[in-house]
């Protein structure tokens, strides 16, 4: 370990097999293309609270811009932020310290997954300013928009925006075999199955979720770009293909993904509401089994998303019922954690705060979602803006609330030093309130009728409902204001890194193995290899001078 | 690793299971020239996943790997089992789309 | 084993230890093909799907070549035995009769992708490219996958043989059979699927 001190720049940060370099890549990558989603997400929402109006820092957006806008918002937030940060960021960051081993069983293979997401992202990136613009067809890309250009009308922009998810896919099985082997393998002495951190599980089980629906969509993947590429016609009904097996093939992966984002949402709340409400989390195994149903329950959902595709109605029956049927685990989480909260001594931090937040925001975005997933309800309710207004206050919460609620609770593990409380709560309010600002008006526009994916409403006379233009104006508008408050949050952030107050060992008196290691854990992170005695979340148990019970100290 | 070395023990007859794929592989070759569909299907289907399952258990010493490996690859298969009943029905069969009415004439003309 | 590593990397003390009692290298495997399963299994439950929903796909399986296909079957079943034999040698610590036999199993490899190439020019000069119908693309697209695995493996085997002669990482033989043997059971059902089929 003391070579460690002799390497050079580029070897220690850039081309490092260190798990915590590579988490931090992930993380800093997501975080940069964090900001990247919201500009696109502020351009066209000022397109479309003033439509044919120049837009600050923009110009002039066009239809074409605004298809390429609405289409790369959705898949940079999905594909380069919740899954970089919440997943391979943090779960690399996070998984060796938790289980109390010095590595990935795969170092090398670690970097090779970052190295490959880089590229994707590069790929992403300059898939926007190719001749003709960045691809157009939604984050779904449904054929045939999407499998001929003389539809979408980004011959470069739609194959490199679908070599980058597809990149994105590779990177993203590497990270997951390594995760799913790590914590099968390298954990440390003594930690069974029943010790392991709630974090960890939701981790390993999101990318099992993951490596197991991916598959028929990466098959789908390479049909679409033979489809784009060599013009055949597996979705050209014309010629014999099918352009709803697509939709099949993508939301086989694609409903599985959002419970692939969400379980380690949810992991990470399990860690901060027990930290900060002194509490063993309430039924360990009820979550980690509700968790292992929400993954299996997740694979048998997902033509909901297809009621109005023209699909078979018997099987929009069932899949109505399945839908339903998810909604149990994700609510007996949910009363876990109420429970966990139930009595103890709360202390409102701002981690807290956020893994609060996320109970509730989350809550609106799943009772809302019974009304998509019935199937009566959701041909009305169908590419309207009450969908929109749903999955944000699903992915909202699962992606940024409870990224921030990690990021401020680990960032003295990482760093070494605390983050500014103060900031931090100005920083929490100003994004909470803002975020109710421009998604609830959005529920009231998509019972009122307003389709989504329009670039202006003057051109469709009978969409356009005028009586609701200061709703869309309302939502822009706190969109803004939202996204001035993240610049409190970059400026905490940044100030942190440099001049917090240091942070010693364990500040938050935690008990998983992370806090074990010092601030910022060096090469190796223990100094000696721990041994566990115990579950993760004994807090306060009766008896004990300390109220908490950290899992290496023997009896 | 001297778990291995008992292991070893255990292994099949390589040559043996080898030359048992290759009697299966020529009746899955020979049954289809019979022409009566059902036979092919046992004969190609029935034989190639006994092939596979020969090949997993004795060739990738699934039969001496831990039990829950089979129980992993086996989740895998089912899942794609579940796309195919799931998609099967839009994509095999027009039977539930009702956007546009074909006469029973029609549907039953060759395609293209 | 890790004498040898650690000139080169240092092997993190995670990568020995083996809580589930599977070395973590075949344990890793073992979660590739999961993953690779899937792949296939979308590519080929597709397949099945169109292929039940045109009839007169069966006449467009007919022009493919069985006794190509057949032959192909039996080099790669002998190439898997050669890739097994090769593990056999390995757990006896003989490197290089393992070397040898990985190296017949390239050449198996080899023998598979030269019959495919001279099987698709015969099929493309006959008109039967990858646009002539929605059969010739899946069929082009599920073997050029399939033959892709058998290139990677090929290389892999090659590599993994050039250590094993010298004795090195002979763990690796096993691994990269295994992987081996998954390729030869997808070729298992692609032959009946759109060979036999008709």
């Amino acid at each position: 370990m003391a070579h460690a001190q002799q390497q050079s720049f580029w070897s220690r940060y850039v081309f490092s097999t260190d798990h915590k370099i590579i988490g931090l890549q992930y993380l800093f990558t997501g975080m940069f293309m964090g900001l990247v989603g919201s500009f696109l997400a502020y351009v066209f929402r000022m397109q479309l609270a003033f439509p044919g109006e120049p837009v600050p820092l923009f110009g002039v957006v066009t239809p074409l811009h605004y298809n390429a806008l609405v289409t790369n918002h959705g898949a940079i937030m999905i594909f380069w932020v919740a899954m970089p940060i919440l997943i391979a960021g943090l779960g690399n960051y996070l998984i060796p310290l938790m289980i109390g081993c010095d590595d990935m069983v795969f170092p090398r293979l670690n970097r090779l997954s970052y190295q490959i997401f880089f590229l994707s992202t590069v790929v992403i990136l300059v898939s926007l300013f190719v001749p003709g613009g960045g691809f157009g067809g939604a984050w779904t890309a449904y054929p045939p928009l999407s499998a001929s250009a003389q539809y979408n009308h980004t011959p470069w922009g739609a194959p490199l925006w679908l070599i980058a998810v597809a990149l994105e896919f590779v990177a993203f099985l590497l990270g997951g075999i390594n995760f799913v082997t790590t914590v099968m393998n390298a954990r440390a002495p003594g930690m069974g199955p029943m010790q392991i951190p709630i974090f960890v599980w939701m981790v390993v089980i999101a990318s099992i979720v993951f490596m197991a629906s991916v598959g028929p969509l990466v098959a789908g993947a390479i049909m679409l770009l033979f489809d784009q590429l060599l013009g055949t016609h597996f979705y050209d009904p014309k010629a014999g293909g099918d352009p709803i097996l697509w939709q099949h093939l993508f939301w086989f992966f694609g409903h599985p993904e959002v419970y692939v984002v969400l379980l380690p949402a949810l992991g990470i709340v399990a860690e901060v509401i027990t930290v900060f409400s002194r509490k063993k989390l309430f039924a360990y195994k009820t979550i980690l089994y509700t968790a292992f149903a929400t993954g299996i329950i997740s694979f048998f959902v997902w033509a909901h998303h297809q009621f109005v595709a023209g699909i078979d109605p018997r099987m929009a029956h069932l899949f109505t019922i399945t839908t339903l049927i998810i909604s149990v685990p994700i609510a007996e989480m949910t009363f876990a954690f109420i429970a966990t909260l139930y009595g103890g001594s709360i202390e409102l931090r701002t981690p807290m705060l956020w893994a609060l937040a996320f109970i509730a925001e989350f809550l609106v975005g799943g009772v809302t979602g019974i009304f998509l997933g019935a199937n009566a309800t959701d041909i009305y309710l169908h590419d309207s803006y009450f969908v929109v207004a749903h999955f944000h206050y699903t992915f909202f919460p699962i992606a940024i609330i409870a990224g921030f609620a990690a990021l401020t609770y680990w960032f003295p593990k990482m760093f070494g030093r605390h983050m500014n409380e103060t900031l931090g709560k100005i920083h929490f309010w100003g994004t909470i309130i803002p975020f109710n600002f421009i998604f609830l008006p959005l529920f009231v526009l998509g019972a009122a009728g307003e389709h989504r994916r329009i670039y202006s409403y003057e051109h469709f006379s009978q969409l356009f409902t005028p009586g609701l233009q200061n709703l869309r104006v309302l939502a822009t508008v706190a969109l803004v204001v939202m996204l001035l408050f993240q610049f409190v949050f970059l400026y905490n952030f940044i100030r942190s890194l440099f001049a917090g107050e240091k942070a010693e060992e364990n500040p938050w008196k935690a008990n998983t193995l992370e806090w074990l290691a010092p601030s910022p854990p060096p090469h190796g992170n223990f100094a000696e290899m721990p041994t566990v005695y115990r579950g993760p979340y004994e807090y306060s148990v009766p008896g004990r001078p300390l109220d908490y019970w950290p899992q290496h100290l023997p009896n | 690793m001297s778990a291995e070395a008992s292991e070893a023990t255990r292994h099949p007859n390589y040559v043996r299971v080898y030359l048992t794929l290759l009697v299966l592989f020529a009746i899955s070759v020979l049954g289809p020239l019979l022409g009566h569909p059902w036979v092919t299907l046992v004969t190609a289907f029935g034989v190639a996943a006994v092939k596979a399952t020969m090949v997993a258990a004795y060739f990738m010493h699934l039969n001496i790997e831990r039990r829950y490996i089979w129980y992993l690859l086996l989740t895998m298969l089912a899942f794609m089992g579940l796309l195919f009943a799931g998609v099967a029905p839009d994509v095999l069969s027009q039977g539930g789309q009702n956007w546009r009415h074909v006469r029973p004439a029609q549907s039953a003309a060759p395609h293209h | 084993m890790s004498a040898s590593h650690a000139s080169e990397f240092p092997v993190p003390l995670a990568s020995r230890r083996s809580a589930t009692g599977i070395p973590t290298g075949r344990l890793a495997l073992w979660w590739v093909l999961a993953s690779e399963i899937v792949i296939f299994g979308g590519l080929l439950a597709s397949y099945i799907m169109f292929r039940l929903h045109h009839p007169h796909w069966a006449d467009e399986a007919s022009h493919t070549n069985i006794w190509a296909g057949g032959f192909n079957t039996f080099v790669l079943l002998t190439s898997s035995l050669f890739a097994v034999l090769g593990h056999q040698a390995a757990e006896q610590g003989d490197g290089a009769k393992a070397a040898r036999f990985l190296r017949l199993t390239v050449v198996g490899g080899l023998v598979f992708l030269g019959v495919k190439a001279v099987e698709w020019r015969g099929e493309i000069s006959h008109g039967f490219t990858i646009y002539r119908d929605l059969f010739w693309t899946f069929y082009y697209t599920a073997t050029g996958l399939h033959g892709l695995h058998v290139l990677v493996g090929m290389i892999v085997l090659w590599l993994v043989a050039g250590d094993a002669a010298r004795g090195r990482n002979l763990h690796r033989v096993e691994l990269i059979g295994i992987y081996w043997h998954f390729v030869d059971a997808v070729w298992i059902f692609l032959f009946p699927l759109f060979y036999i089929a008709r």
